[in-house]
């Protein structure tokens, strides 16, 4: 019983949990309909690439975990959420496949600028983005979710805006590249790796993930123990404006054109809620990046088993909304201390039997 | 020191009201030609966000007791298909299906008010899971379009039209057009009008005031602070349903993709006209001419009908962002005066 505890207690313990609960499902419908029982867990190569159900997860769920990078560390130090990533995403599309098709080309076959120029482009709009969030909420004292509301209105209608409301193909292979396959292995699981690798370097070695921490837990106290917390706050929606660029990236380059009426679309609740089941506080203060990845793509997971059973996608936000409630209602405090008062009365009464 | 709490924040009124007779202005200036000068344009405006409004009344007591929902897009894409799929497939009476629909929102809101008061998850967690689940069921009820056309009483309720009897003008053949309101408005402003005086001479209209001012500070007062919340949220559900029945008599029809992204709206109309996301500050009226004003901006950019859509978003966004800012000057202001 000890033991029990001890684990459910780690910081880690609810993402794994609801990893290792979504593959047993797994496994359990297919053994059910008859097919091989691992074949959840099989890999092989077809065509010349890698294929397999994890493979696929880990191909589609980049740029939810490109994107809970960015949020996990926004979510830390403000303790409110950026609700623009998507619509970043989307802006990121309309500005690489503007400048890569020439304005008004709804159809190319060749760069009109090159592919490095479009994409520094895309990027740096994104990370201006960004700091434009973090602007308005580390010196404007203005509620994370009003003012990343502002660019969630208007990053996909500018993003519209740049490619004349329709859909811009750029059918240069070079460009499918970052979206397809980089020799095996598909170029979206390397880019989200990539980024990880970095991001947990940079917090790991330097004292960075510490300040953000503590001007999560509070903001003054920081400000007066000598750290520029609102610079830090601003830094963090750099970050993460950034990340929402690099996931557009992928996300742009995968269908080779920019749709910027669905590129994004809704992905920052999945962002948001990666990091909640990353088991990190929503209010802010200490984080796990290691929680919040895990939780990207255990959310991934869920959708692909989702769609495995037979559930169309336009029906899958119910079971979405299940798992959440069941996650926060865990997590609550009121809650856990309600669970607290259920173990104690039958502790005592085992103890008077 | 009071007095000058109530000059800033009804400054804030002021403003979107000056904008909006500005915004209006310069629209029929400009497209004199194109019949922006109508009474019927203006009523147009009403007609076609009277669900809105409703929305945004509810919004608007959320957000005084500073919390959010943004459940309400989905709740009234959900309310349609339940509307549109129970009048053609299940041949029910559209009274009966109006109050089912009333006690689905009801049970909405108690279900996410009890995990946001009670078990003190953060609001807009909750109502995202709620978003998420009336999203999925509008598609578990039904994943095709439906459109409503077969229920006498709906039918008749959507296109009925209260004549106004002055304003007319004549039309191209000489008949006298008269300006006309529809069912859903004298709906919306009943309800706008109600919120206005709940909001205004209740207890449990100055509890939401406090409860949003300072929660601790309202517990010491003997508030019931969590009861607050909760009605609070119940009441935005219940209004949602009504906005909901509203927008299904525009649209008269169900489908899955219907009024995304109204929920960003309905918080839009409420920042624009003066409600602080923080609570505690805000008012009813401000709201409707919040809505009024992101319904004037897309008529603009309809009637202009050179530029694209995305244009009155890009607009909305701008206004948004100077209204916050401006918000967030006050607050300073206020902030150095006290010191």
């Amino acid at each position: 019983m000890g033991n029990i505890k001890k684990l459910t207690q780690k910081r880690l313990f609810l993402p794994v949990f609801s990893m290792i609960l979504v593959m047993l499902i797994n496994v359990v419908y297919d053994i059910a309909t008859g097919s091989a029982p691992l074949g959840f867990f099989m890999i092989s190569i077809k065509n010349g690439v890698l294929y397999g159900r994890l493979i696929d997860i880990l191909n589609r769920g980049s740029e939810i975990a490109i994107l809970a990078i960015g949020m996990t560390l926004v979510v830390s130090a403000s303790g409110g959420t950026d609700i623009s990533v998507g619509s970043v995403m989307s802006l990121y599309a309309g500005v690489c496949c503007m400048i890569l098709a020439g304005y008004g080309n709804v159809n190319v076959q060749e760069y009109a600028h090159p592919l490095l120029v479009g994409i520094g482009a895309g990027l740096l709009i994104t990370l201006i983005c960004g700091l434009f969030n973090g602007f308005l909420v580390a010196y404007m004292n203005i509620q994370p979710m009003v003012a990343t509301l502002i660019l969630w209105s208007a990053g996909r209608a500018i993003g519209l805006l740049l490619c004349n409301s329709q859909i811009v193909y750029v059918r240069v292979p070079s460009f499918q590249k970052l979206g397809g396959y980089c020799g095996i292995i598909p170029t979206p699981i390397i880019v989200a790796a990539v980024c990880v690798a970095i991001a947990s370097i940079v917090l790991r070695y330097t004292a960075l993930g510490t300040y953000i921490q503590s001007v999560g837990i509070n903001k003054k106290a920081s400000r007066i123990a000598g750290f520029n917390s609102s610079k830090i706050i601003l830094m963090c929606y750099a970050i993460c404006g950034l990340c929402a660029g690099l996931a557009g990236m992928v996300a742009t380059s995968r269908i080779y054109s920019a749709d910027t009426n669905n590129i994004g679309l809704n992905m920052e609740l999945d962002a948001i809620l990666s990091v909640a089941l990353g088991g990190n506080s929503l209010g802010g203060g200490k984080f796990s990046l290691a929680g919040s990845i895990i939780g990207a793509y255990t959310i991934q997971a869920i959708t692909t088993t989702l769609y495995a059973l037979g559930v169309s996608s336009a029906q899958a936000p119910v079971f979405k909304a299940i798992v959440v409630i069941i996650i926060v209602v865990i997590q609550a405090e009121p809650a856990k201390a309600f669970f607290k008062k259920l173990t104690k009365k039958s502790g005592k009464e085992a103890a008077r039997a | 020191m009071k007095k000058k709490k109530i000059n800033s924040n009804s400054l804030l009124l002021l403003i979107t009201i000056v904008l909006f007779f500005v915004m209006y202005a310069a629209g029929c200036i400009v497209y004199a030609d194109k019949g922006f000068t109508r009474l019927q344009t203006f009523l147009n405006i009403l007609i076609n966000n009277a669900g809105l409004i409703c929305i945004t009344a509810g919004m608007t007591c959320v957000m005084l007791t500073g919390g959010i929902d943004i459940s309400v897009g989905s709740l009234v894409a959900m309310d349609c298909m339940i509307l549109a799929v129970g009048i053609e497939q299940g041949g029910w009476s559209s009274p009966a299906l109006m109050i089912l629909i009333l006690v689905i929102g009801v049970v909405f809101g108690i279900v996410q008010g009890f995990c946001i008061s009670y078990l003190e998850i953060q609001p807009f967690i909750v109502t995202m899971a709620g978003m998420f689940f009336a999203r999925g069921m509008t598609a578990v009820i039904c994943k095709e379009q439906v459109s409503i056309v077969s229920d006498k009483i709906f039918t008749t309720l959507s296109s009925f039209k209260i004549s106004l009897p002055f304003g007319g003008y004549l039309n191209k053949k000489g008949v006298m057009q008269y300006p006309y309101l529809r069912v859903t408005v004298v709906v919306a402003l009943i309800v706008v009008l109600a919120i206005y005086l709940m909001l205004k001479y209740t207890r449990f209209g100055r509890s939401i005031y406090a409860v949003g001012g300072n929660q601790q500070s309202a517990t010491l007062m003997g508030l019931d602070v969590k009861k607050t919340q909760m009605k609070a949220y119940i009441l935005s559900s219940f209004l949602t349903s009504i906005g909901g029945i509203c927008y299904c008599l525009n649209t008269m029809a169900g489908t899955t993709t219907q009024a995304t992204g109204l929920e960003m709206d309905a918080i839009s109309s409420a920042v624009i006209g003066g409600t602080l996301l923080t609570g505690g500050v805000g008012n009813v009226l401000g709201s409707l001419f919040g809505v009024l004003i992101n319904g004037t901006i897309s008529t603009l950019v309809k009637t202009n009908g050179k530029l694209i859509s995305s244009w009155s978003n890009i607009v909305t966004a701008i206004l948004l962002c100077f209204f916050i800012v401006l918000q967030s000057v006050f607050a300073l202001v206020k902030e150095r005066k006290s010191k």
